[in-house]
């Protein structure tokens, strides 16, 4: 698989890692590039500066032959925006976005994208650590 | 009207203020409680503090009733989550939202925000507005309508100067609604009405026909009015 990522957190930088140790051919995205720091260190997939918001930038990271579109940056509406350019403009088969806010989350399913939603994820697996 | 304004910075507040002058009621949602503050002082109790992207908010402030939303905070992907939620979990009718990136107005318009506003197309229609050469400038296009509205100046040199609007043979559907004299003076035109130089002329017309409406009007064919 071909597939982008749009944030170089702990998440989209483990999630990067992964991929690629599985053989999937990874672009990985971000403003700052001090967060490439959190890649690891045998990666051998592209890492870019750049906004997922930015038409050019997504150009540039090859979104026109993508895949899979990942948007995991700290921002519910940069991920939700990028996700849309990502299915709507360049037409990327699969679109996956990370919400934090569950409302927004359950929305933008039912109008297409895939969507996570930490917050309600995270809770519910509290929950089951819990137990009783 | 009710309109629910989304960003209380410099746009926000001077739109409300605007909008409240025009008699319309309206609700100002802005995140940052200082301005908050200080457009409560200027503006009284038409602003709450909140993000204007969260339905609990925007439910809050009954966004169900209202009109029209207009989201103008300074981040396109607010303004686009913000018209979003409203249409999609409000059925709000009519959503505008203020664009940054010029190049986010086809993603905008195809997600359904029904008009996008973009500082740098103003800034280029000011241009525009002050090189004689363009003697037609796109004010709006009117969505799933297929209509335009335009501005037309009648430039010196222009041969319908003197004559009567009746008499000229406009593009089908097309409508002059206005004309702004010299004098600054705007009237309803009728059949009767001499052109004059200097006039701006606001007309409706198909989209497509805008050129030839301004040809009919100016009486300049396409090499007549440089580029």
């Amino acid at each position: 698989m071909n597939v982008i990522i749009m944030g170089c957190g702990r998440v989209g930088a483990r999630l990067a890692g992964i991929l690629d140790a599985e053989g999937h051919k990874v672009t990985i995205l971000d403003t700052d590039p001090y967060s490439f720091r959190r890649i690891p260190p045998n990666f051998a997939g592209k890492a870019l500066i750049g906004s997922g918001t930015d038409e050019d930038a997504l150009r540039k990271a090859g979104i026109e032959e993508a895949d899979v579109f990942i948007a995991v940056t700290q921002g519910d509406n940069r991920n939700v925006m990028a996700t849309q350019i990502a299915k709507h403009i360049f037409n990327v088969p699969r679109g996956i976005c990370r919400i934090y806010d569950p409302i927004r989350e359950e929305m933008y399913r039912e109008l297409g994208l895939e969507t996570i939603s930490p917050t309600k994820v995270g809770a519910q697996l509290l929950r089951e650590v819990i137990g009783g | 009207m009710y309109i629910v304004v989304v960003g209380g910075g410099e746009v926000g507040y001077y739109l409300a203020k605007i909008l409240l002058s025009d008699g319309h009621e309206v609700l100002v949602l802005e995140k940052e409680r200082r301005r908050t503050e200080f457009v409560a002082e200027e503006l009284g109790e038409v602003i709450v503090r909140g993000d204007g992207c969260e339905a609990r908010t925007l439910e809050e402030v009954g966004t169900g009733r209202a009109d029209m939303l207009i989201a103008v905070t300074g981040d396109d992907e607010d303004n686009l989550v913000a018209c979003q939620v409203a249409k999609h979990k409000f059925n709000v009718r009519r959503t505008i939202a203020r664009i940054k990136d010029p190049r986010h107005k086809l993603l905008f318009e195809k997600l359904g925000i029904d008009t996008t506003v973009s500082n740098t197309e103003l800034i280029l229609a000011h241009i525009e507005r002050e090189l004689p050469a363009h003697s037609l400038i796109p004010l709006l296009k009117l969505r799933g309508r297929e209509l335009a509205l335009i501005e037309v100046r009648i430039l010196p040199g222009s041969t319908t100067v003197g004559r009567r609007l009746g008499d000229f043979r406009l593009p089908e559907k097309s409508l002059v609604s206005l004309i702004i004299g010299k004098d600054k003076n705007p009237q309803i035109p009728s059949p009767d009405t001499i052109l004059e130089e200097g006039d701006q002329i606001v007309a409706v017309t198909r989209s497509g026909d805008e050129d030839a409406l301004r040809v009919a009007l100016t009486g300049l064919g396409d090499r007549d009015w440089g580029d």
